[in-house]
């Protein structure tokens, strides 16, 4: 592994007091005045949470906004899937909470991995996000008295989470998508929905503009703009089967690393703790149960291992509740990493149940005999619908079974604190980027991210980029040079991808790397299965572009947009791997079987990797190198982390 | 389990399609309906033929991507379930299932079972938001808001623009869609100084869509994922008459 000290990682956050950092920022920064907005054009790739708030709010200031996404409509995205809720430093419930104990929070949960500044511009910014929603009409639940509800999740002692039902994700991104479709009605936003960015073009070392693939008539088409915004997700569809959506991928954000953007934090992934079970090779993916079921739900499984009776006949007293038991101070609403490496242990000494063993139980009899059935159907009933139509079991009568899940991914593309990547001009948003949770989100945490990038710190950090940037001088069209290669690469790569006619599926290859992925990358990692996990993919790799069949031609072609895909996840996976196998630590979700405590618990090591890893491509084939930015905590001191 | 499978092909927006026969087999009864058409595509796949083109994402009844006409019904027979959460124990092992996509004039075919649905977002354009830049909000607890009023409007907000209701509806009208929006904001005090630009102007944008007008069959409600109510109609209609008896409605949006 090659570290590369020529290159200094600046955050460049503002110096000063930490609460006064993000006015400082707003307040120093340059500015485009009204009357110049209407010049620039902004590219922004995603329509999200991060993707959609940054486009609308973007046009709200008057810039020309070209807003592209992979649904068929921007109203899609897969934050559309977010159940539980957004957390938010209201303080409405006088429970103690403030800004300062929701930013010591995020930073305690994030493991110590994340970025002070980020994080507490982050708290700041939640309680505006609330406001904004609420003005849109984002119907969230109330109390009778007419005022905002809210309840707890993993990892705080706070009720700070507002929700709505359990559509919560769904809800936020139609405020974000009435308010881009205002624009586009208004002619300041442009959508281009069913494209695929399939690479980023730099002129003279700066963003210009993207390529993408028409999905349906495969056309290859080119954008030019000043600045391009990128918020195109997570990559936990590199397990193959995880809680996000079929479409989700890497590509865009792998291109872009490819054209150096640097990678941070690759190996920081998020399995989650509450999912429906697997149930066969056949499966496409895995649905989430909100952690919100956590509040009520509890966690238990027989304390007689290879217990086989149905949860009925197993007696209290030979139930174990374990998360209560090992973690009496958060019980059933511990991190999301904690509690899922808990069960995955349970399920490993033997005590798992469910027909394969890989499942333990969340219980709401005690809710429902406490609450009444009404009130546990009113919190949670879309939830239980949900998972009667997947399991053909009722969760009212019957423990849910559950298993964890890849669900977030914590790693991304390198930003600094105006969320500006390595390369000048490319801004990345939401989880697509690295900087907020560290090596673990706590739940409720995604939504607030996503919408305080795209509402509130990319309008200011776009301002401040195209004010000192001279682009306004230097304005590039689709003509340059750099578009005709960018075209011509993006459809050599369309090309070879069809002209393989090899003897497997592409599906077939996304479920093999996945299995490595998950078997030997996943809720535990050492350095003999990252080792192995390394040389399966680079065989995998190799076997794809000797054997893979794509059929059909190079206009509407799922198995095609699906093999670009799989080709990058081949690419990513090792790279993932690497970053895990350099980390010799264990840090929330990133767990290494050789440094633990003997109960168990990650043993993290400050001296030697308080720091963001982030990775420098250096061409095909070549051995990418590390570049490190330094983690400094002057206001929350690392300490073990217990919710014991 | 086993199925023969009737499926609408058609290569491309102006050509003319048809149903053709599959076997699927090896289908196991926790599989999706999607799932079932995944491991038919693998199938076909295997054998050089085009898989069959559809489109889903989320696959957990929350995005609205997915939508097929199974036997004849919009999303299937299932109540309130979308045909990504539908699972294959529903059918009876060796069934004829007919899978047709979204028909409606607004709605054209781009290929296959996938449909063009950018009306919707048009019709949104018109008046499906409320005027509220970012940064501009009061505090979220200023304006009170009745636990009833805020549950009646999360009712008609669940939508998730699937359009079953128009495939459903025998006047391939929008009604129900439009109805939501217009009912959701509309039961909101943050949605009524636009109330009547968005109801004139998200119905005048449906009807130039090309959607029928509703006449109250009520096949919209029947197969709706999520139980989206008929009364949301009403309400669209008395927005409508109210804002048509006012003068000079001022253009939505600005």
């Amino acid at each position: 592994m090659k570290i590369d000290t020529s290159i200094t990682l600046d955050a460049n956050a503002p110096s000063g007091p930490i609460d006064q950092k993000w006015d400082k920022y707003r307040s120093q920064g340059k500015l485009v005045n009204p009357a110049n907005k209407r010049k620039y054009t902004i590219i922004v790739v995603g329509t999200g949470l991060a993707g959609g708030a940054a486009a609308a709010s973007l046009a709200e200031l008057g810039y020309n906004v070209l807003s592209f996404c992979i649904q068929d409509t921007p109203r899609r995205a897969h934050s559309v899937a977010a159940q539980g809720g957004i957390n938010a430093a209201k303080n409405y419930q006088n429970d103690g909470d403030s800004v300062w104990r929701l930013f010591v929070d995020t930073v305690k949960g994030g493991d110590f991995r994340s970025r002070e500044a980020n994080v507490y511009r982050l708290s700041q910014l939640s309680v505006n996000i609330i406001d904004q929603c609420v003005s849109q009409g984002v119907p969230f639940a109330r109390e009778y008295g007419g005022t905002l509800s809210n309840r707890s999740f993993g990892g705080a002692q706070v009720s700070r989470t507002f929700y709505a039902r359990g559509q919560t994700g769904q809800q936020l991104l139609l405020g974000c998508y009435s308010a881009l479709m205002r624009q586009t009605g208004a002619g300041r936003v442009k959508i281009f929905p069913r494209r695929e960015m399939l690479d980023v073009v730099v002129v003279d070392g700066k963003a210009r503009g993207i390529t993408c693939r028409n999905l349906v008539t495969g056309e290859v088409e080119s954008y030019a703009g000043d600045a391009v915004v990128l918020a195109t997700g997570g990559y936990s569809t590199v397990f193959f089967l995880s809680t996000n959506a079929v479409n989700s991928n890497a590509t865009a954000v792998w291109r872009c690393y490819k054209k150096g953007a640097l990678f941070a934090n690759p190996c920081f992934t998020q399995i989650h703790p509450t999912c429906v079970p697997l149930q066969g090779e056949t499966q496409s993916k895995l649905t989430l149960m909100s952690e919100s079921l956590r509040n009520d739900g509890r966690v238990w499984v027989p304390k007689e291992k290879g217990d086989k009776r149905p949860a009925h006949q197993i007696p209290e007293g030979e139930r174990d509740y374990f998360l209560e038991r090992m973690y009496p101070a958060f019980g059933n609403l511990v991190p999301r990493d904690i509690a899922s490496r808990a069960s995955k242990r349970m399920c490993d000494s033997g005590h798992g149940v469910g027909p394969t063993g890989y499942a333990v139980y969340l219980d709401f009899a005690d809710a429902v005999k406490r609450l009444g059935k009404d009130v546990v159907r009113d919190r949670y009933g879309n939830l239980f619908q949900m998972y009667h139509e997947i399991m053909a079991d009722d969760p009212y009568e019957r423990p849910m079974q559950i298993y964890p899940a890849p669900h977030y991914t914590m790693g991304g593309l390198w930003v600094d604190y105006g969320l500006q990547s390595t390369i000048p001009g490319l801004h990345v948003l939401g989880e697509a980027n690295f900087s907020d949770h560290g090596s673990n989100r706590l739940g409720a945490s995604a939504l607030m991210q996503g919408l305080a990038d795209g509402y509130f710190v990319i309008p200011y950090a776009i301002g401040n980029y195209l004010a000192t940037s001279e682009v306004l001088k230097t304005k590039v069209t689709t003509d340059h040079p750099a578009f005709k290669e960018s075209v011509a690469s993006v459809a050599a790569g369309t090309k070879k991808l069809l002209s393989i006619k090899g003897k497997k599926t592409v599906r077939d290859f996304h479920w093999r790397l996945g299995r490595v992925m998950w078997d030997d990358v996943g809720m535990s990692r050492s350095q003999d299965s990252l080792t192995r996990a390394i040389e399966q993919i680079r065989a995998l790799r190799a076997e794809f572009w000797e054997d893979v069949n794509v059929v059909g031609g190079g206009d509407f072609n799922k198995e095609l947009e699906f093999a670009g895909r799989v080709a990058d996840y081949l690419e990513l996976g090792e790279l993932l791997a690497t970053d895990a196998l350099t980390r010799n630590e264990s840090c929330g979700g990133h767990f290494r079987e050789e440094y633990q405590y003997p109960d168990g618990e990650a043993m993290r090591d400050d001296d030697n990797f308080a720091h963001v890893a982030a990775w420098k491509f250096n061409g095909d084939g070549q051995e990418p190198s590390l570049v490190r930015e330094p983690l400094v905590f002057e206001h929350v001191k690392p300490t073990k982390r217990s919710y014991k | 389990m086993r199925f023969k499978l009737k499926i609408w092909r058609q290569s491309g927006p102006n050509v003319s399609g048809g149903f053709k026969e599959y076997e699927v087999d090896g289908v196991i009864p926790e599989m999706s309906f999607l799932e079932m058409l995944d491991h038919l595509n693998e199938q076909l796949v295997k054998r050089n033929e085009e898989p069959v083109a559809f489109d889903s994402d989320c696959r957990e009844g929350i995005c609205g991507t997915c939508g097929l006409v199974i036997n004849g019904m919009a999303h299937g027979s299932r109540h309130e379930c979308t045909t990504c959460e539908l699972r294959m124990r529903q059918y009876r092992d060796g069934a004829t299932i007919t899978v047709e996509p979204w028909r409606a004039r607004a709605f054209p075919i781009i290929k296959d079972l996938v449909v063009d649905r950018s009306a919707f977002d048009r019709i949104i354009q018109k008046g499906g938001f409320i005027s509220t830049n970012a940064g501009s909000a009061p505090d979220a607890n200023a304006i009170l808001i009745s636990k009833d009023v805020q549950e009646e409007a999360m009712d008609a907000a669940a939508c998730i623009g699937c359009g079953a209701c128009v495939a459903a509806c025998p006047n391939a009208s929008a009604s129900l869609f439009v109805s939501a929006k217009i009912a959701h904001l509309g039961l909101l005090p943050q949605g009524q100084p636009e109330r009547d630009s968005r109801a004139l102007g998200m119905i005048q944008q449906m009807d130039a869509e090309g959607f029928g007008n509703c006449s109250n069959h009520g096949e919209c409600e029947a197969v709706c994922p999520k139980g989206i109510s008929i009364l949301n109609i009403t309400r669209m209609r008395r927005d409508y008459m109210g804002a048509a008896r006012r003068v000079n409605p001022r253009k939505s949006g600005e």
